[in-house]
């Protein structure tokens, strides 16, 4: 079952499926670690709804509503 | 000593992801023997230094600006690229690097450090914060990993200079080697490459004709570094990329291989960061007891706290207060001993000297002048203090996170909101803290808008305007508070609405692309916090300070002649007909006929033009108009003599001058223009040009002015006086 990586929920871990298609945001996000087959994990959303912050290679990085919106996860139970 | 000399000074640049304690190090190893300067024609600080190496030679380190990645998507990381390329003209290639990482996040960091590696440059890394990597599970063998990078790695904390020895003597070493770390990208794109690096090594042979074997060992490594940045450029920076890489005769090329690699291979792009990634990753297991740090517990609990949708709040209001609370009353005590000091230096040379221009040149206009800079300087170096604190705690970054919602409302970036808080103290430090935003736009932005923030200087002109509006006991405190909060309010909304403006029309781009990264928080070094706040502000005063002095010498000259031919017998000229007289007089008159329509009168004519100076100086000039007696300082403290006197201040016609419609109209006025050459000189230095600076003079002072007369000419139409 893949999601919108903005569709998930605090605690939740996933699999990243497909990075977006403007090539400027993919390349920036594969850079900073984020690539098909890697594991992040949501940890929250900032008080007022955006950005959103998750954790990837052990790092926590935060990217807004939006673009993570582009980013298909298949979800880990 | 002598012996430093004869040996050739080594030079290292100092690179590393953002976060990695690369700074720190920096400081740790070089002390106090630091040069800190700006690149010309970017905004970003350049900062060099050296050591005393093991036989005496100096050890010279480079620190360039914290980067994820060599493509360099931020003005500060083209800078590191550049300089590591060996492409900036002020700025030689450096003979060696010194890779900084944090060991705690060792895998994102090495993403970055392999690709300096693969520019062939004799280095060695410093593997930083093993201590927190190993109090989180993570314990690197740094005997292997250097193994498997080919390059010596150093385990050091920079926090704790005692376990710098090591690096110091690595840094020492006379040969060092080069890495031999290389990727096994896929054989399409290895010959994409091999054709473009042929092709560039064609033109570059062609052009320069040096054939030596040591250029060539340097040279091709390099070349293949440049055409796989450009080969692998986003299609919106290519064209860019390659006049920067003096490459644009092979662009031609590279679109063309690009073309084939997108039907040979679909994935390249995902394919050649992964690779890196992935043999990244195998260089990691095998030399680390586990692959990251899952949890940093410290961290996590914190930020429940801290980015909680409540306590977040209260948090983050606590922390913005104590903020505010140290700029508008720790800085104030010293702020009113350096006013004093420099009163009385004022006096003394009044004192000796005889009187004469000479005199008032020294007192009033050199005195005056650098006393009016070095006034702000506490205020600087408390925000630099608290700035450097949130930085170096990791907190800036929660700030930007909790606050990025509202500011991309009106198209910024979250970093921007610090800058824009700093100005409520100050639009001088606040402009110098723009220096955090990556977007070269985003910051220019910033910097425009940033002194529409209700300052400091304009806290005695509101106070006598609203003391004027409205008589003692016609009205409560309270009332006079909400007054004073709705102007601060005004000036806030006014900033985001031309920043908005801004970046809907002049200053359009593409939204930036926020991803920040969240550092785990850290407790602070002091001493680099310190070292950071009196860097910055030395810079201000050499800065700043030389253009400020300039223009108060002139408002000088401007307000003392021509001068008066006195009739009394004491020599000295009337204060009030000599500024009337004077060249800033006679251009409140001429102003009068374009000020008229705002309700003012030539008298604040006078006020206005003495007021670019600085905000404040208004009130001492308006003192000085209207004849109030008595002690200037005690104008300034206590400013009922010189409201009493305003109230009854008649116009020809007999009626008022001060009506509660002027001085609104004169509130608005000074909420809104730009009354501060030394803001404009430091963005001037900000920005790297004139431009800017004088655009922004332009279009706040026709801001202020159209809204004053939307004010007095509406109130007037509405029956009000």
């Amino acid at each position: 079952m893949f999601y919108s990586l903005s569709d998930l929920k605090p605690g939740d871990r996933a699999i990243v499926r497909a990075l977006p298609q403007d090539q400027l945001l993919a390349t920036r996000l594969r850079e900073m670690g984020l690539l098909s087959g890697t594991e992040v994990s949501y940890v929250r959303k900032a008080p007022l709804g955006d950005p959103l912050e998750i954790k990837v290679r052990g790092y926590s990085l935060s990217l807004r509503l939006k673009d993570a919106a582009a980013i298909q996860v298949e979800k880990i139970s | 000593m002598s012996e430093e000399s004869s040996v050739q000074p080594r030079r290292y640049a100092v690179v590393g992801n953002p976060n990695c304690g690369k700074t720190t190090l920096f400081n740790a190893l070089t002390g106090l023997r630091q040069k800190v300067g700006n690149y010309p024609g970017v905004t970003v600080e350049k900062k060099s230094g050296y050591f005393i190496g093991q036989h005496g030679e100096k050890i010279e380190l480079l620190d360039l600006p914290g980067s994820y990645s060599l493509s360099a998507h931020a003005p500060d990381e083209r800078v590191t690229r550049n300089v590591l390329l060996g492409l900036r003209s002020d700025t030689a290639r450096p003979d060696r690097v010194l890779c900084v990482v944090d060991a705690s996040h060792l895998e994102r960091n090495l993403y970055f450090i392999t690709q300096v590696l693969e520019l062939g440059l004799p280095s060695i890394i410093a593997l930083n914060m093993v201590d927190l990597a190993e109090a989180g599970g993570v314990f690197i063998d740094a005997k292997k990993l250097s193994e498997k990078l080919g390059v010596p790695v150093i385990p050091c904390q920079a926090q704790h200079r005692e376990t710098l020895l090591p690096l110091k003597l690595a840094l020492s070493r006379a040969e060092m080697e080069r890495s031999n770390w290389a990727l096994a990208f896929p054989s399409a794109l290895m010959r994409a490459v091999d054709t473009l690096a042929a092709l560039s090594a064609k033109n570059e042979l062609l052009s320069l004709a040096i054939q030596s074997d040591e250029n060539s060992k340097q040279r091709d490594p390099l070349i293949r570094v440049k055409s796989m940045l450009l080969l692998t450029a986003p299609d919106v920076e290519i064209e860019l990329l390659a006049a920067e890489l003096h490459m644009s005769s092979a662009l031609g090329v590279a679109v063309a291989q690009r073309v084939m690699l997108d039907r040979e291979l679909p994935t390249w792009r995902e394919e050649l960061i992964g690779v890196r990634y992935e043999q990244i990753n195998k260089t990691c297991q095998t030399s680390q007891g586990r692959s990251t740090i899952t949890n940093d517990e410290t961290t996590h609990r914190l930020d429940e706290i801290l980015t909680h949708p409540f306590w977040g709040w209260v948090g983050f209001l606590g922390i913005m207060s104590l903020m505010f609370v140290s700029i508008f009353v720790v800085a104030a005590y010293p702020m009113e001993w350096i006013e004093k000091g420099f009163d009385l230096l004022g006096d003394g040379i009044k004192g000796i000297l005889p009187a004469g221009d000479l005199r008032d040149l020294l007192s009033d206009g050199v005195v005056a002048g650098i006393g009016g800079v070095i006034t702000f300087l506490p205020q600087i170096l408390v925000l630099f203090f608290f700035i450097g604190l949130l930085e170096d705690t990791g907190y800036m970054a929660r700030a930007a996170f909790l606050m990025d919602r509202v500011m991309s409302k009106v198209g910024l970036h979250g970093k921007s909101f610090i800058p824009l808080l700093s100005s409520y103290a100050c639009a001088i430090p606040g402009i110098m803290a723009t220096r955090t935003i990556e977007n070269a736009k985003d910051r220019l932005v910033t910097i425009l808008v940033a002194p529409l923030m209700s300052c400091s200087a304009r806290l005695p002109v509101y106070a006598l305007m609203i003391a004027a509006l409205f008589p003692a006991g016609a009205v409560s405190v309270w009332t006079k508070g909400a007054i004073m909060m709705g102007l601060y309010l005004f000036g806030t909304v006014a900033a985001l609405a031309f920043a908005w403006l801004f970046k809907k029309t002049i200053l359009r781009g593409e939204t930036p692309i926020f991803l920040m990264e969240l550092p785990p928080y850290r407790c602070p070094a002091i001493k680099h916090i310190f070292l950071q706040m009196f860097q910055r502000a030395s810079m201000f005063l050499k800065r700043a300070g030389t253009v400020i002095l300039g223009i108060s010498i002139l408002l000088w000259f401007l307000a003392s002649f021509p001068k008066v031919k006195t009739e009394s017998f004491s020599g000295e000229p009337d204060k009030a007909e000599q500024l009337d007289q004077s060249y800033a007089g006679h251009l409140g008159h001429f102003l009068e006929p374009v000020i008229a329509p705002l309700g003012f009168d030539w008298k604040m004519g006078i006020g206005l033009v003495a007021a670019q100076a600085a905000r404040e100086v208004f009130i001492s000039t308006l003192a000085i108009i209207y004849h109030v007696e008595g002690d200037e300082k005690e104008v300034k403290e206590n400013s009922s003599f010189l409201r009493l006197t305003l109230l009854k201040e008649k116009r020809s016609n007999g009626l008022p001058v001060y009506t509660p419609l002027t001085c609104l109209s004169l509130l608005v006025f000074f909420v809104l223009s730009m009354q501060c050459i030394s803001t404009l000189a430091v963005v001037r230095r900000e920005t790297n040009s004139l431009r800017w600076p004088i655009f922004q003079f332009c279009y706040m002072t026709g801001a202020a002015y159209l809204a004053s007369l939307l004010v007095y000419q509406g109130g007037m139409l509405l029956g009000f006086h």
